[in-house]
């Protein structure tokens, strides 16, 4: 078991320098080329090689991925575009900001998830099931942006309850556990909730109504166990996959809140990378993109080591 | 019927069923699995339920616990076992004889035991259940439990996954969870199918033990002829969802009485069967979604006569304690 922990965290290190070659190359695989967008139309083309060797765009690609890599080792993101700033600040309160954003929505589905998939599939076939089935697929294909829009209207613009955007009062993008910030974090959240709701709900229902049915719950009931005693073997027995797919959900959360940021104006990585897109700011779209993969990457070695800690069946050495 | 009397009377047997029916309803169809059965075991007796896949003898047993899948089981009858109504009882009165008096052993000894709790997590939460220990002193009755199933270096056993043990191992563990809060009734749905002859033969030994210590009735259900004899005093054969004989072992062995147990005697590799061929039965048991009028084993017995279709034969009793439900078994025998 250690020597598979050890092993495992080694295997970040190959898959990290493949996320990070894939986020360098896809940047400049993409077409239009940055420059145009930090410049002046008709500036001279001389003036446009002296920009362009200024931030090293005219060295060759490897030349360009090497520097880049030792600089993000080091922790140097590169200084963005557009705001002539160090991007590792900027990107670390907007990790900060979606991270909130994406356990806050993450956890709601989750919840939600679970008990409604433990319902539909102790209750399967049955109205009940049917009806949290029907609200899991509508959870699921409902466009989150869409459903983001239609809950400002009702509640802000409507209602006028709830805060339509930001992440606090006055556009401030620190964040405080009080009312006057969490209020900006209702509408957000519950939009973002949705998906891994409808998703956690199908796979659950799929576990509990495949492993209610097994011969071992016949033993269970025989052996005189009441309702609740079995609902613990039920519990025990989905929790492996279960936690998978909610490491995942909250993984595919830290990236693709992108829609649910830019409609609340949430300071998030997703709101980050939806203007780096826009403004051309490479820099900016591969530290980005890069956290994102290797947070992503991290999550999946987390849920990876759980699952293995507490599924007797799987053995790895 | 006076109160008293009727108390009487089935406090005489373990289990008395009379009349028992189950049927699985659902959207589709209605399957009559078993139809009209009487049934008595007295305490500490062995029946066999024999019969071939489909006849109605897992249902049976299942039944007698009301262990078939609730919602869409039909049952009617009197079933009265260890002196409980099982017709009347409720849910919560159920679960407190389930495990206690009456417990099961099953077929698969691997998927009946759950994949992610430990051998003696899995015992001890039944004694913890039934008997309001703490799960420390369950942990050694198991211990003790697993010795008495013979299970060697048990203590690293009691910590095993169902997965890291042998099929016989499982199996024997299964047997020690059935029997650990020492049940009036223990049920056995084939056993020792799924095993290896070799191992089949310990089990089959350390149930006759265990049920000779221990003093259990026990009903044995298997299509394995040389099982039963090897364990029963009594064997009961089905056919259809119908019981169609009953008689103690030695008579069944000896002289069989009813058509369709003669066929599965004939079918059967035992003692004395040294040049002949064995026979088969020809064609398939009814579908149960019809209803069968008579004899269900007309369509397949060689001595059928028309009043064999007309009514349901009634039980006849050529000798005391046996019975068999043929109209002609005096020319079939």
């Amino acid at each position: 078991m250690f020597y598979y922990v050890v092993r495992r965290i080694i295997y970040i290190i190959p898959i990290s320098l493949a996320v990070s070659l894939v986020c360098f190359l896809l940047v400049h695989i993409a077409p239009g080329d940055p420059i145009d967008a930090m410049v002046a139309p008709d500036t001279p083309p001389v003036v446009i090689e002296q920009v362009r060797a200024q931030f090293g765009l005219d060295q060759p690609l490897p030349v360009q991925f090497g520097i880049w890599l030792a600089k993000v080792v080091q922790g140097d993101l590169g200084n963005s575009l557009i705001k002539g700033r160090p991007i590792a600040a900027d990107l670390l309160s907007a990790s900060a900001n979606t991270f909130i954003l994406a356990m806050t929505g993450g956890l709601l589905g989750v919840l939600i998830g679970c008990v409604f998939g433990g319902i539909a599939g102790v209750y399967r076939g049955t109205w009940i099931d049917r009806v949290l089935l029907g609200t899991a697929v509508a959870g699921v294909s409902v466009p989150h942006y869409w459903l983001g829009m239609v809950m400002v209207i009702i509640f802000s613009v409507n209602l006028n309850l709830l805060p339509a955007m930001g992440a606090g009062p006055g556009g401030s993008t620190e964040w405080a556990w009080d009312w006057a910030h969490i209020q900006f974090l209702i509408l957000p959240s519950i939009t973002l909730c949705v998906i891994p709701a409808g998703l956690v709900t199908r796979t659950v229902r799929g576990l509990v109504s495949d492993i209610m049915s097994q011969d071992f719950i016949t033993t269970l009931r025989g052996k005189g166990l009441r309702r609740s005693g079995i609902i613990n073997h039920v519990i025990q027995n989905a929790a492996p996959t279960v936690l998978a797919v909610i490491g995942l959900q909250l993984a595919n959360l830290m990236g693709g809140s992108i829609l649910v940021e830019t409609v609340f104006a949430w300071p998030g990585t997703g709101m980050m990378l939806n203007n780096a897109i826009f403004q051309r700011d490479i820099p900016v779209l591969q530290a980005t993109t890069l956290v994102l993969a290797l947070f992503f990457v991290v999550l999946n070695l987390v849920v990876d080591l759980i699952q293995t800690a507490i599924d007797p069946r799987i053995i790895r050495r | 019927m006076n109160e008293t009397v009727s108390q009487t009377r089935t406090g005489d047997y373990l289990v008395r069923a009379r009349d028992l029916n189950v049927a699985f309803v659902s959207r589709e169809a209605t399957v009559n699995a078993v139809n009209g059965i009487d049934l008595d075991l007295a305490f500490g007796e062995v029946l066999c339920i024999l019969g071939e896949s489909g006849s109605g003898k897992s249902v049976t047993l299942r039944a007698l616990m009301r262990l078939n899948p609730k919602g869409k089981t039909v049952m009617s009858g009197e079933l009265s076992v260890a002196g409980h109504d099982m017709m009347a009882l409720p849910d919560s009165m159920l679960t407190s004889v389930r495990g206690r008096e009456v417990s099961m052993i099953f077929q698969e000894p691997m998927t009946a035991l759950d994949p992610v709790f430990t051998i003696g997590r899995q015992i001890g939460e039944t004694i913890v259940r039934h008997e309001g220990i703490s799960r420390r002193e369950a942990e050694q009755r198991a211990l003790d439990l697993l010795e008495l199933v013979q299970i060697p270096s048990a203590k690293r056993r009691l910590s095993a996954y169902p997965h890291e043990l042998s099929g016989g191992l499982r199996q024997r563990a299964m047997i020690a969870m059935a029997i650990s809060c020492r049940p009036k009734l223990l049920l056995a749905d084939e056993p020792t199918t799924a095993l290896d002859a070799t191992v089949q033969i310990q089990i089959l030994l350390l149930l006759r033990r265990l049920q000779q210590e221990l003093g259990m009735g026990v009903i044995f259900v298997t299509h394995d002829l040389g099982v039963a004899g090897e364990i029963a005093d009594r064997i009961a054969v089905m056919y259809a969802g119908r019981m169609v004989e009953q008689a103690s072992v030695t008579d069944f062995i000896t002289r069989p009485l009813h058509p369709y147990a003669q066929g599965l005697m004939g079918a059967t590799v035992h003692s004395g069967m040294r040049g002949h061929r064995l026979t088969t039965i020809p064609g398939s048991p009814p579908d149960l979604r019809l209803p069968i009028s008579g004899c269900a084993f007309a369509a397949r017995c060689p001595h059928v006569v028309n009043a064999c279709r007309a009514a349901l034969p009634p039980f006849r009793h050529p000798e005391p304690g046996r019975a068999v439900r043929c109209v002609r078994f005096e020319e079939a025998a």
